[in-house]
C-alpha cells in the first residue's frame, strides 16, 4: 500500500459485521463470500428493476440525487470505472473520478489521509480498484460511518460486482441455477473474477461448478471450493450449459507459467469446434476485454451464443443495485 | 369493512367510461401503481375494454424518503409498454392518501416522455392529503383518524382493511 501507516491484513473470512448492517443489510460490498443467498438475490432482483431505466427518455432515476460517489481507482479500468460511473450517474448522484497513480500519493499523501480528505468532503460512497487483495476491505475498516465502500476488483482477491452481473446474465438465460452446469475456463489462480464467480455460484445453489485450464493456472486448494477441475476444453466443457471464460493476462506470459499466447490457443482457446461438446444452448461469458486468438477466437466472441456485451449493459444495472442498497442501509441510522 | 371492492371498481370503470365519452378522449393509456394499483388497473383494463396493454409502475425510485427508509427490498420493474408521449394517461391506485406515492408517479410518468393529461382514478380516498392532488374518479370517500390505514389486500379476492398503525400515520 503506497505510504499507508497502518499495514494491511490480508483477506480471508470477513467478520460477518463488516459488510452488512445489524438487520441484515449491505452496507459495503467487498466480497460474495459469506454473504446469504437472500441477500444475493435481492441485488439481483433489484437490478431487474434498474434494467428497465434504460428505456426511459431520461435515462436516470432520482434515488441518490444529492449523493456524491467517489470512483478511486489505484489500478487502470476502462470498463468497470465507466460503468460504475454511469450506474452512479443514472441514480442522479455525483461522480468524482479519482485516478490515484497520478494524484497525492505521487507527492507522499498516505492512504488513510487521501480517505480522511475524501471523507471531510462529505462524500457517500468509495469505489475502490486496487492491485493488493485486501485493499477494500482496509479502507472499509477504516472509513467513518456515513461512507459505504464497494469493491470494484482488489488484486486476485474479489470482484464482487463482476460476479454478480454474471449471475444475472446467466439467469436472464437459465433462471434455475440448481440445474446448471457451468464451466470456468482460464487463468483461475490469478483471477479476482473466479474467485467471486465461484462464491456466487455456489451460494445459489448450482448444480455444478468447473474449473478448466492447465496445471500451472489452477490453484491446488480450489477443489476446496467444491468445483470440479479439468484439465481438458473436450472433458470440462462436455454438456456445460454455461462457458465462463476468463482474461488471460499478457503479463503472466512472461513467468514460466505459460507457453507463447498461440500455444495457449492452441490448448485452451474457445473455437467453435471446441464449444460443440456444450450444451446446444450454452452460452458463452468472458468479463472483457478479450484477447482474441489468445483465450476465445472471434467467432465465438461475436458468434450467436456469446452474451459478453450484455454482460456489459446488464453490469450497470447491477451496480445501480449495488450502489443504491449500500447507501439505502444508512438510511436513518 | 363492509365495501365490496368489485362494485366500487364496477362504479369507477362507469365514470371512467363517462370521462371518456365527454372528454372525447382517444385511446387513453392506463397505468397502474405496484402494487394495489395494478390489481385495481387490472380490473378496469378488462371491463372498459382498452387496447393497449396495461402499463405499471414501482416508484419506489422516485420516493421522496428514500433517505429515511432506504431502498425498498421488494421493487418490481416498472413496465410501459408504449410512448406516453401525447397519450391521455388514466394513472390508477388503490388508496389516495397524502399524496406522495402520486407525485412520485408522475414524476416517472415524465422520465418516459410527455403525455397530453394524466386523470387519477383511486378506489379509495382518505383525507390527509400533504400535497395539491386530487383524484378524478373515486370509488369510496373515508374520514380515518390520523392513527389509521385502509389497506387492500389481493389480488383474489381484493379486500379492504382499516388497520391501526403504531406510531401515527406515515406516509405513501
Amino acid at each position: 500500500m503506497t505510504g499507508g501507516a497502518v499495514t494491511m491484513r490480508p483477506p480471508g473470512p470477513l467478520p460477518a459485521g463488516i459488510q452488512l448492517t445489524p438487520d441484515g443489510q449491505l452496507r459495503h460490498f467487498l466480497t460474495i463470500e459469506g454473504l446469504p443467498r437472500a441477500l444475493l438475490l435481492e441485488i439481483l432482483d433489484t437490478a431487474e428493476s434498474f434494467a428497465g431505466v434504460k428505456n426511459q427518455a431520461v435515462k436516470k432515476v432520482p434515488l441518490l440525487r444529492g449523493k456524491t460517489i467517489v470512483n478511486l481507482f489505484f489500478e487502470a479500468s476502462t470498463r468497470t470505472r465507466t460503468t460504475f460511473e454511469l450506474a452512479a450517474k443514472r441514480l442522479s448522484a455525483d461522480v468524482l473520478n479519482l485516478n490515484i497513480n497520478t494524484t497525492a500519493t505521487v507527492k507522499g499523501e498516505s492512504l488513510l489521509d487521501t480517505l480522511r480528505n475524501l471523507e471531510a468532503m462529505y462524500t457517500d460512497m468509495f469505489v475502490v480498484r486496487h492491485a493488493d487483495s485486501g485493499a477494500a476491505q482496509f479502507i472499509a475498516r477504516h472509513v467513518a460511518p456515513h461512507v459505504s465502500v464497494i469493491n470494484a476488483g482488489d488484486g486476485r482477491h474479489a470482484h464482487p460486482t463482476q460476479a454478480m452481473l454474471d449471475m444475472f446474465t446467466i439467469r436472464r438465460h437459465k433462471p434455475d441455477f440448481s440445474r446448471l452446469c457451468v464451466a470456468i475456463v482460464g487463468d483461475i489462480m490469478h483471477s479476482r473474477v473466479a474467485r467471486s464467480q465461484i462464491h456466487a455460484l455456489s451460494i445459489l445453489g448450482t448444480g455444478e461448478v468447473r474449473v478448466v485450464g492447465p496445471k500451472t493456472l489452477i490453484p491446488a486448494e480450489v477443489e476446496n471450493l467444491g468445483v470440479r477441475v479439468f484439465h481438458s476444453m473436450a472433458d470440462g466443457l462436455k454438456d456445460a450449459d454455461v462457458i465462463m471464460m476468463l482474461r488471460l493476462q499478457k503479463e503472466r506470459m512472461q513467468g514460466a507459467l505459460l507457453p507463447s499466447e498461440h500455444e495457449y490457443f492452441q490448448l485452451y482457446g474457445l473455437t467453435e469446434e471446441r464449444l460443440s461438446v456444450a450444451k446446444e444452448t450454452a452460452i458463452v461469458m468472458h468479463p472483457g476485454p478479450i484477447n482474441r486468438g489468445v483465450e476465445i477466437g472471434s467467432e465465438v466472441a461475436d458468434g450467436s451464443r456469446s452474451v459478453i456485451l450484455q454482460q456489459v449493459t446488464y453490469g450497470i444495472a447491477v451496480r445501480m443495485a449495488v450502489m443504491s442498497m449500500a447507501i439505502g442501509a444508512r438510511a436513518g441510522r | 369493512m363492509n365495501l365490496q371492492v368489485c362494485d366500487l371498481v364496477r362504479e369507477m370503470s362507469e365514470e371512467i367510461q363517462k370521462l371518456i365519452r365527454a372528454g372525447g378522449i382517444e385511446r387513453p393509456l392506463m397505468v397502474g401503481i405496484h402494487t394495489g394499483g395494478v390489481w385495481i388497473a387490472e380490473r378496469l383494463h378488462a371491463l372498459l375494454g382498452i387496447e393497449d396493454p396495461l402499463g405499471t409502475l414501482d416508484i419506489s425510485f422516485y420516493r421522496d424518503d428514500f433517505s429515511r427508509v432506504g431502498m425498498n427490498p421488494r421493487v418490481k420493474p416498472s413496465h410501459l409498454p408504449l410512448s406516453v408521449d401525447g397519450r391521455h394517461i388514466i394513472l390508477v391506485d388503490d388508496v389516495l392518501f397524502t399524496g406522495r406515492t402520486i407525485r412520485a408517479a408522475l414524476n416517472e410518468i415524465f422520465d418516459y416522455g410527455r403525455p397530453a393529461r394524466v386523470t387519477l382514478a383511486v378506489l379509495i380516498e382518505r383525507d390527509g392529503r400533504e400535497l395539491p392532488i386530487e383524484a378524478r374518479v373515486v370509488g369510496h370517500k373515508l374520514k380515518l383518524e390520523s392513527r389509521q390505514h385502509v389497506k387492500l389486500s389481493g389480488p383474489n379476492p381484493l379486500e379492504l382493511k382499516i388497520v391501526n398503525a403504531p406510531g401515527g400515520g406515515g406516509p405513501q
